[in-house]
């Protein structure tokens, strides 16, 4: 492996390693917030990726169909869950927020997409496609699990990844798409030539990552989040809505899985399965990290990236087998600094 | 008695199935798969759903049972007989390692270690020329025995009968004994097993095993009706099925697992019929319909089904229980040995400079302590004084910063518990920490496990009665003494709490204690019931047993115990008989406040 190959590995890994750290700070957000190991996460990726795809060749996405079938599933779980203590007011947010805005979405698509708005318009449709689903699956999944174990909810999380990836096949079939590249062009950096791309994914992450960030450190709700994370009956005790929460990190999941989604489109080919192992990537990341902290999260990630794509030059066929091997000792690491058998 | 044969008449109708007239040769190939699949959630039965280790990796172990058995026997051609036992030992092995490795991960990290290792075990076995790689391995013969061969489902259908009923068979005897015991103590009760000598980890390994054999079996079946092995069967997503199966049937019963594979295996079947019609698609649109199922069954009936189809037989099975314990009881076999308990007098537990910090906080601090044969020791101080923490300390569940615990003329400081225990130390918890899902006699049996020896194999192949009966004419006997051997068979966790306090001293006294530590044993308790306590405790001391314990009840102390130790902000205050102590002036003014 001579020296500018390596540079263009690292540049691989870096540009994968960025998409892995995002889903990892996700996954964090989601674990920490409600304590589901939230498996379907991939799915979103795959879901944003395969939603361009379509608006790219100018076809109605049927994800929006998805996307108005869980509005109303959710609408039904939450008149379920709140019916005896519900106001008028909330059951008109409900409304609003589980009925109207999928329609108004699904009208949007029916109207937009056949004349192929172009870039921005259709990634933004994408996104504003798949958002909303995150807050739906909680209403149904998981917060009728609210009190349920950890391993009872990551069990539900199997359950919501089966569902969604076979809505995927349904949606997209078996082939994989790619979209157009939207920042083309390269850069000569040294004796690298870096893709407009791969400087796009960095830097959208970076950004994306700051934004979460301030969200956190500055607004209210992100302080609630924060809040509910760290004890959630005290949450509620001081007037937090833990569901509440739970929503919107769920939708932050599902907003971060579809945007890495369109981040990814143009480098490699997805399929309606792709989300899984895109997944568990960032998820190994954010294990790594313990599922509590964010920046080690993002340093897992892109190490996870880096070794990755070496290990795909030079081993392509045990790719996954070294990616996943190597976290077995890290579990052990792991679980060695914070167990004992006292906590049941 | 009808109802006690349901299950051989189970058998014999299943066993009729195949003669009935006018039944597709289909069906009686999804039978066979259902019974593969069954083998494997049994395993996971005992594993996930009563063990609490969640395992993603249940495939990539029916994967080595049928790669082992291919390799074998198509490559060296060798009999399939003889390549069963190598594939029970290289899984076994490889189970051992690998649980080695994983079961040391807690909570979470468990379910994820084992998705690493089967999305490992997939890559390797499609990419390797010794597996060949995706093609898989095929030509491997059908199973014959005395010249029948195995070659047709209906045959087959036969053999994997036998093979399911004595995987049910065996693992209800597992469970029934004292090796099963200490498995229902992994997921919840741990550290009470673990204070009566139960080596956790080990139990813990030896599930893991036991699950990964039962799961190659199937993949060895599976190899010789399938005739060709390849790594999409034993990928991630067969093991979540499997998983699904045993959530769906019903994840704590072992019946529960051939519902689950019925069910699921059947719905998968129609599902695979249904949904292309309707959606005009091939390939495996049926996750769908099962994510759904997954995520309803743990949200409407977190149990499984099996609860749910038992429930008019509850009873009637409560009754076996019942009469199957009195039968044990009624053997003839002599009583458990008892240890010679020290001289009365001589010094027992002796520690010195005992400090513990967590972090910043010093919960205890350099406290000596010390406690005769035969001698009644309270510990008082108001809460927060570390009284439990020094508890901890002495039965090995906390390691201590500082100082030196001697007990029994052994060195115990940080021994762990299940070792302490060995030396007849036994304790009652402040918070009790009684089994869920077992029954008052199991959870008393649970006390005498180093009392005797019968390990995995004489439990199921079923020759550990006479110890078992022993066993249970020692708990119901330790039972009669605490008062409550009327409620035997009830579900532990039924009993109000106070009297789940008492069950703990039952559970300490059957494992034949020198030193007993009870921590508030008289909270939560009526006032006659605390009499036929402290009279309980005197009866113990006159048989040579030393007692401390922790209480609150400062009349309950006063009237029982020869000396008294006070404690306050991790250090002891003062010592002395309960005249002194009552008038001690530190001891007035850290219970009442300066001035009282």
């Amino acid at each position: 492996m001579d020296p500018s190959i390596f540079l263009i590995l690292v540049q691989d890994g870096l540009t994968s390693g960025a998409i892995y750290a995002l889903l990892a700070l996700s996954l964090v957000l989601v674990f920490t917030v409600t304590r589901v190991i939230f498996i379907p996460q991939g799915e979103f990726v795959a879901f944003g990726a395969l939603t361009m795809a379509t608006l790219e060749a100018g076809e109605f996405p049927r994800t929006a169909i998805m996307l108005l079938g869980l509005g109303i599933a959710a609408a039904i779980a939450g008149y379920l869950a709140e019916r005896r203590v519900i106001t008028k007011r909330r059951l008109a947010w409900l409304i609003a927020e589980t009925l109207l805005l999928p329609a108004v979405i699904f009208v949007l698509a029916l109207w937009l997409a056949p004349r192929k708005p172009g870039l921005l318009p259709e990634m933004l449709l994408a996104l504003a496609i798949v958002t909303p689903m995150g807050p739906y699956i909680h209403r149904i999944a998981f917060r009728p699990l609210a009190e349920a174990s950890t391993l009872v909810l990551l069990i539900a999380a199997v359950g919501v990844h089966l569902t969604l990836t076979g809505f995927g096949l349904v949606f997209f079939g078996a082939e994989g798409s790619r979209t157009t590249s939207f920042a083309s062009g390269s850069l000569a950096l040294g004796p690298v030539m870096v893709t407009g791309q791969s400087l796009f994914v960095l830097g959208a992450s970076i950004a994306l990552a700051f934004m979460l960030y301030l969200v956190f450190e500055l607004s209210l709700i992100g302080k609630a989040l924060k809040g509910t994370a760290v004890n959630r009956l005290g949450a509620r005790l001081v007037g937090i809505e833990p569901s509440l929460c739970g929503r919107i990190a769920f939708g932050v999941a599902a907003f971060i899985g579809a945007l890495s989604g369109l981040l990814i489109g143009p480098i490699t080919t997805v399929y309606y399965d792709s989300g899984f192992l895109i997944g568990l990537k960032g998820f190994v990341a954010a294990i790594v990290a313990g599922l509590v902290s964010y920046p080690a999260a993002a340093a897992a990630a892109l190490a996870i990236g880096i070794m990755e794509s070496l290990a795909s030059f030079s081993a392509s066929a045990f790719k996954e087998v070294i990616v996943f091997t190597a976290i077995i000792p890290v579990l052990l690491w792991r679980s060695l600094v914070h167990t004992r058998l006292g906590e049941e | 008695m009808p109802r006690r044969f349901a299950p051989v008449i189970g058998f014999l109708v299943a066993l009729g199935v195949p003669l009935l007239p006018g039944v597709p040769p289909f069906w009686i190939t999804l039978l066979d798969y259902i019974g593969l699949y069954a083998i494997v959630a049994i395993g996971l039965v005992v594993l996930t759903g009563i063990g609490g280790m969640t395992s993603f990796g249940q495939a990539m172990f029916v994967g080595f049972g049928a790669y082992t058995t291919a390799i074998l026997t198509t490559r060296y051609g060798l009999s399939p007989w003889l390549a069963l036992p190598v594939a029970i030992i290289v899984t076994a092995v490889a189970a051992l390692i690998i649980g080695a490795v994983t079961l040391n991960l807690s909570g979470h990290y468990l379910p994820v270690g084992t998705i690493a290792w089967n999305i490992s075990f997939y890559y390797v076995a499609g990419n390797l020329d010794f597996f060949r790689r995706y093609d898989g391995i095929s030509g491997i013969l059908p199973l014959s025995m005395f010249g029948v061969s195995f070659l047709d489902s209906a045959r087959l259908y036969y053999l994997i009968l036998v093979v399911v009923a004595l995987a049910m068979i065996a693992t209800e005897n597992l469970l029934d004994s004292r090796i099963g015991r200490a498995i229902r103590a992994l997921n919840a009760g741990a550290v009470a097993a673990e204070a009566f000598g139960v080596d956790i980890f080990r139990v813990r390994i030896f599930v893991f095993v036991y699950a990964a054999v039962l799961a190659a079996i199937s993949g060895f079946l599976y190899a010789h009706m399938q005739r060709a092995v390849n790594p999409s069967p034993f990928n991630i997503e067969a093991s979540i099925e499997y998983l699904l199966m045993a959530v769906v049937g019903g994840a704590s019963h072992v019946p529960g697992a051939l519902l689950g594979a019925g069910i699921v295996t059947l719905i998968k079947n129609e599902l695979q019929d249904v949904l292309p019609k309707l959606f005009g698609l091939e390939g495996n649109s049926e996750i769908i319909v099962f994510g759904v199922i997954l995520v309803l069954m743990l949200q409407v009936a977190p149990e499984g089904l099996w609860p749910l189809v038992s429930a008019p037989f509850r009873r009637a099975l409560a009754k076996q229980r019942f009469s199957g314990t009195a039968k044990l009881v009624a053997q003839k076999s002599e009583m458990l040995s008892r240890r010679e308990p020290p001289p009365r007098g001589d010094k027992l537990l002796e520690a010195i400079g005992l400090r513990k910090r967590f972090g910043g906080l010093v919960a205890v601090n350099d406290v000596d302590l010390d406690i005769r044969s035969g001698e009644i020791v309270a510990l008082i101080g108001p809460n927060g004084a570390g009284k439990t923490t020094l508890f901890n300390i002495i039965t090995g569940v906390d390691r201590p910063s500082a100082g030196h615990v001697r007990f029994n003329a052994h060195d115990i400081t940080s021994m762990p518990a299940r070792l302490v225990a060995r030396l007849g130390l036994a304790r009652s918890f402040q918070h009790a920490r009684l089994i869920p899902g077992m029954s008052v006699i199991d959870n008393v049996a649970i006390g005498s496990h180093l009392r005797a020896d019968a390990g995995p194999f004489r439990a199921l192949l079923r020759l550990d009665r006479q110890e078992e009966g022993r066993l249970k004419r020692e708990a119901l006997a330790e039972l009669e003494r605490v008062g409550l051997a009327g409620e035997a068979e009830r579900p532990a966790l039924s009993l109000a709490l106070g009297r789940q306090r008492i069950v703990e001293i039952a559970r300490a006294l059957s494992s034949d204690p020198v030193l007993l530590l009870l921590d508030e044993p008289a909270a939560g308790l009526r006032h006659q019931e605390k009499a036929a306590l402290a009279a309980l405790l005197r009866k113990l001391s006159e048989e040579g047993v030393a007692i401390l314990l922790v209480e609150h009840d400062i009349d309950f102390v006063m009237g029982l115990c020869e000396r008294v130790i006070v404690m306050n902000f991790g250090s002891k205050l003062a010592e002395g008989t309960p005249a002194a102590i009552a008038r001690d002036p530190a001891v007035i003014e850290a219970y009442l406040g300066l001035g009282a």
